[in-house]
């Protein structure tokens, strides 16, 4: 090995202080988007080709599975239509009702909140950090900090957007940290992940407050980050220590934080959604509809 | 530059490592997986230090982060070690007995995991402890079948 140029002890150095540089521009500086969106499209094939076979075994499930089990499933799907379509119906009417209610206080009305659906690729990041790939990316209108939902709450937010895909943080994830409000009593606190998918702590709790096993968590909303209202967990353990200033509140988050294939993104800032008229009494109602063709086809 | 052989059998094994470190593993095997690209970035500069050093090893090491959603120069500052390391100790490795080799490569990967866990603790937390260190293990258990699986079926792709 005849090695031209600068000997390899050189090099290395050469090269793990450029390392360094790079760390340092983009952790602390946020420098480097750019540079990361163009190599991530060229790493985006790798990501679309690790979850293939995932994939595959899903579609292959669908196509072997037997004609009862697939009909019982259509009816369930049915019936579970019908309920949401009712319910939506009072929906409907409570959200004018809302509106015409939030103008007779001279209060903002609440924007009505965009959706996506997104899939998660099957791609590993780090056994010890919650975080995910999606198929959706600055392309699609996402954007950072924007929450992603499930069927049956709030999963988390995109950390990071690359043209064709995101990576996403988990609201389990020891890093994050959801505002939230008692459903019951509108009482605000913060749920902290605990890098368990099934649960997340509540730290900041006085012995006093009044909490109780059961109780629904939603969405604060203060921060910004995330659409008020929406369901983040259940209490599942209340532990009141008499010699410490908080308690210790353990609750289980209502989305399928480790099981869902599927999220749903959502647009609900005012600046995110110019297509959107604030003043409008329901634009939600079409809102959904006109997504629907969209996750056609994207599957 | 003919003396190194063929280039695409090398570009190929390259894409494989990289989608078996992101594939998914079912449960607790997460924790167990192989530093694949780190190994195979070992054969190579082991192979044909001349064509792969560490210049190469750190340009995976970009792709790698980007991959991961690491910070970026991570997995290059990581990788371009691994290569320095195995091409100082290239002469004494390729000589080795397997069993040698192998411990050899698995001071390696303890060098690689280590310097992981060091970038991960500066630029954010470090979660999970000890079972961090199972990859080195992982590393020391795939790497005899690997060779063996390299030297007869990729090495001659490469040379033929």
């Amino acid at each position: 090995m005849f090695l031209r140029g600068p000997s390899l002890g050189t090099r290395v150095i050469l090269l793990g202080i450029f390392s360094v540089l790079l760390m340092y521009l983009d952790h602390r500086e946020d420098h480097l988007g750019a540079f990361r969106n163009a190599l991530s499209v060229a790493v985006y094939p790798v990501r679309v080709a690790v979850d293939l076979p995932s994939r595959g075994l899903g579609w292959m499930a669908e196509t072997v599975s037997s004609r009862d089990r697939l009909l019982d499933e259509n009816r369930r799907l049915r019936e579970e239509r019908l309920q949401f379509l009712a319910r939506l119906q009072r929906m409907e009417a409570l959200q004018a009702e809302n509106t015409r209610l939030r103008a007779l206080l001279d209060s903002t009305p609440r924007l009505a909140d965009r959706v996506l659906v997104a899939n998660i690729l099957s791609v590993d990041l780090d056994p010890f950090q919650h975080r995910l790939v999606i198929d959706k990316g600055s392309s699609d209108g996402a954007y950072i900090g924007q929450a992603m939902l499930d069927a049956d709450g709030i999963v988390g937010q995109i950390t990071r957007v690359e043209p064709y895909s995101s990576e996403a943080i988990l609201i389990s994830d020891p890093s994050h940290a959801t505002p939230i409000e008692v459903n019951r009593n509108g009482l605000r606190t913060i749920a902290l992940g605990t890098g368990d998918s099934s649960r997340v702590i509540l730290p900041f709790l006085p012995n006093n407050a009044d909490i109780q096993i059961d109780d629904l968590l939603v969405s604060s909303g203060l921060g910004g980050a995330f659409p008020p209202g929406y369901p983040v967990g259940r209490v599942v353990e209340i532990e009141r220590l008499p010699g410490e200033p908080f308690a210790r509140v353990i609750a289980e988050p209502t989305g399928a934080l480790n099981r869902e294939r599927e999220v749903l993104l959502v647009w609900h800032r005012a600046a995110r959604a110019p297509a959107e008229d604030p003043e409008s009494p329901s634009p939600a109602p079409d809102e959904p509809e006109s997504q629907a063709p969209q996750r056609v086809g994207t599957e | 530059m003919s003396r190194g052989g063929r280039f695409w059998p090398v570009a190929v094994v390259l894409v494989i490592t990289l989608s078996l470190e992101v594939a998914p593993l079912p449960g607790p095997m997460e924790y167990w997986r192989a530093p694949w690209v780190a190994l195979a970035v070992i054969y190579w500069s082991m192979r044909q230090p001349g064509r792969y050093g560490v210049g190469t090893a750190w340009a995976i090491g970009l792709v790698l982060d980007v991959l991961k959603g690491t910070v970026l120069g991570e997995h290059a500052l990581m990788l371009a070690i691994v290569a320095f390391l195995t091409i100082k100790f290239c002469q004494r490795l390729r000589v080795f007995p397997i069993w040698q080799q192998t411990a050899a490569v698995g001071a390696i990967a303890a060098v690689y995991v280590l310097i992981g866990v060091w970038i991960d603790g500066m630029t954010g937390d470090v979660e999970g402890g000890l079972l961090r260190l199972l990859p080195i293990f992982s590393a020391i258990l795939v790497w005899p079948p690997l060779r063996w699986v390299s030297n007869r079926l990729i090495t001659p792709l490469v040379e033929a």
